[in-house]
């Protein structure tokens, strides 16, 4: 059920962002969401994307730093409540959240979050079990 | 294996070699004082005549020669006999400062081959091998050392020199090459270029490496060996000597054994100048007895080493000195401490990642910095930051455990740190700009 994220490694030097979204977009591959996070010495791109497998490609030939992994994609209601009731099902049952970013689709008019667990199985059917609609590959490359 | 290049010298008994170095050195500390004002005036500074010097006992009396010396006796000082004399000049790769050259007679030059020679033939060379080699040639010594060695072998010799690395590996591959001679660092960027080419180990037909011109510790051979599928041998040289061969490795992998028919080696402490029993851990002083052109009597190595003449499995009788621990000027003075790159590079390897690193040394407030950029692998590489901070740290820990100092670690992605196709440059240190003198 999960969704994939392709997470790249970015050093900080000038114009390494820029040469991996040049690289995406020579992939032709559309970025749905996409979140960085930086230290002092290096940043990490991760991102959501249409076609995962076309962007790792092209990001290799361009020898950027790519790993994959799996996080969980929750539709969550675009009103006031609908991601603290999320956050709060994973606090209560004391599951970690590494990290999390959120984004939005104008043609579904839905919120979206991304969030990075260490057991995306247990998280999975904890949201399920509540009621919480999760989305997969096949929903990201509609969107 | 035992395979020997000019057995009678090489496993001739130590008494022996010990009488033939006393001999050549008193005929040898003649020579100079009659042919070189430079060295002859530093004998009368220091109240030494010729007929002092009896036999090796004598040789501690002699005054020592530095690379200041060279530089300052550039270009001619040093020269013992006419150019007319000479056929080649060669000159030191510039690792430190200024550059030196050494003048050649065309017996300077078989001496100096045929040591190469015995170095190829004890790592298995014989002439049925393909002999690639790709340290550079010209001034460096390098090429045209091993070169020479090769051809007196009876090898087939492949003059690559260095870089173009898919040429390198496009030839080693079609036309067989068996034995590998360039700089550690080059070796192991070969091996790792062919293991992105999708070749593995078996695929190539090398069976033996020779490998010097910079310091590199017994990990970094053993991922060689492993990536080349091959035995990777030590030689070790300089250009004021003569160049790679003054020493080299046997099949037993456990030192090198000097060519004391030619060279005299001794053990020095660097800050006194005393000279220290066999076995103790010293600066490396050479004296060059058969030498025509350029002979340098008692010259300051600078390379931090132990001697020890126990009998060997391969049956040479020359002593064997330990692979340098680096170059007493490749050395840092970091905080009070000091730091060898060989000691983070072992450091690197134990802990799992490819010896690609670069130390930078600064002064910030008054306090040394010691920063370690080193490149990760793919497995290295975590989306969370948390993970990647944690190596960060396991690492410096490491590093601390070994030097005690604590340095940065700084992971960086694979291949931005520059490759070199000759010497890799692993330290830079801003100190300098700033006229410390370490």
């Amino acid at each position: 059920m999960s969704i994939k994220q392709l997470s790249v490694f970015a050093e900080n030097k000038e114009g390494t962002l820029a040469d991996v979204t040049d690289a995406i977009a020579q992939a032709g591959v559309d970025i749905r969401a996409m979140s960085l996070a930086d230290t002092q010495d290096f940043g990490i791109v991760r991102l959501i994307v249409d076609d995962i497998e076309s962007a790792k490609q092209k990001l290799n030939e361009n020898n950027c730093f790519v790993s994959v992994t799996e996080v969980v994609g929750v539709a969550v209601n675009d009103e006031p409540g609908g991601l603290a009731r999320v956050i709060r099902l994973f606090a209560d049952n004391g599951i970690n959240i590494d990290y999390m970013y959120a984004f939005i689709s104008v043609s579904k008019k839905n919120a979206y979050v991304v969030l990075r667990v260490d057991d995306c199985k247990a998280a999975e059917d904890l949201l399920v079990k509540n009621g919480v609609t999760l989305i997969n590959e096949d929903d990201v490359a509609k969107l | 294996m035992n395979n020997f290049y000019q057995k009678e010298m090489e496993t001739m008994p130590v008494e022996q070699i010990k009488k033939m170095q006393s001999e050549k050195l008193v005929k040898q500390v003649r020579y100079v004082y009659d042919n070189v004002e430079y060295y002859r005036n530093l004998m009368d500074e220091k109240g030494v005549s010729p007929e002092d010097i009896k036999g090796l006992e004598d040789l501690h009396k002699l005054p020592m020669l530095t690379k200041d010396d060279l530089r300052e006796a550039y270009p001619y000082g040093l020269l013992a006999t006419d150019l007319k004399n000479c056929v080649r000049i060669q000159s030191t790769s510039g690792t430190t400062g200024k550059r030196v050259v050494a003048f050649y007679t065309q017996k300077d030059i078989d001496m100096w081959e045929e040591c190469c020679a015995r170095a190829i033939v004890a790592a298995g060379g014989t002439n049925e091998d393909v002999c690639h080699v790709c340290y550079g040639y010209g001034l460096f010594t390098g090429g045209p050392g091993l070169n020479g060695g090769s051809h007196k072998v009876g090898c087939l010799t492949l003059p690559m020199s260095s870089g173009n690395t898919d040429r390198q590996i496009q030839f080693m591959i079609d036309l067989k090459s068996t034995i590998l001679c360039c700089t550690p660092s080059y070796a192991a960027y070969i091996g790792e270029t062919l293991r992105e080419k999708g070749y593995k180990p078996e695929d190539n037909f090398l069976k033996a490496g020779i490998f010097g011109a910079e310091a590199w510790t017994e990990e970094m051979r053993h991922d060689i060996e492993k990536s080349l599928g091959i035995k990777a041998y030590d030689i070790y040289g300089l250009t004021e000597i003569s160049g790679p061969g003054v020493s080299f490795e046997c099949s037993e992998q456990t030192g090198m054994h000097i060519n004391e028919d030619h060279f005299i080696a001794e053990i020095i402490d660097p800050d006194t100048g005393e000279v220290l029993p066999e076995g103790s851990k010293g600066e490396l002083v050479f004296t060059s007895i058969d030498k025509e052109a350029f002979p340098l009597l008692r010259y300051r190595t600078r390379d931090i080493c132990v001697l020890t003449r126990n009998k060997c499995s391969c049956g040479r009788t020359f002593v064997k000195m330990s692979k340098p621990m680096g170059r007493s000027d490749d050395m840092m003075i970091i905080r009070g401490v000091n730091v060898f790159p060989s000691q983070i590079e072992a450091v690197l390897l134990n802990e799992g990642y490819a010896p690609n690193y670069q130390i930078v040394v600064d002064r910030v407030n008054n306090s040394d910095t010691l920063d370690v950029y080193v490149e990760m692998d793919e497995k290295d590489f975590s989306d969370k930051v948390k993970d990647m901070t944690k190596k960060e740290k396991s690492l410096s820990a490491a590093i601390k455990a070994m030097l005690g100092i604590n340095p940065t670690v700084h992971l960086v992605a694979p291949k931005s740190i520059q490759r070199s196709e000759g010497k890799a440059v692993r330290v830079i240190d801003k100190r300098k700009r700033l006229g410390i003198n370490m």
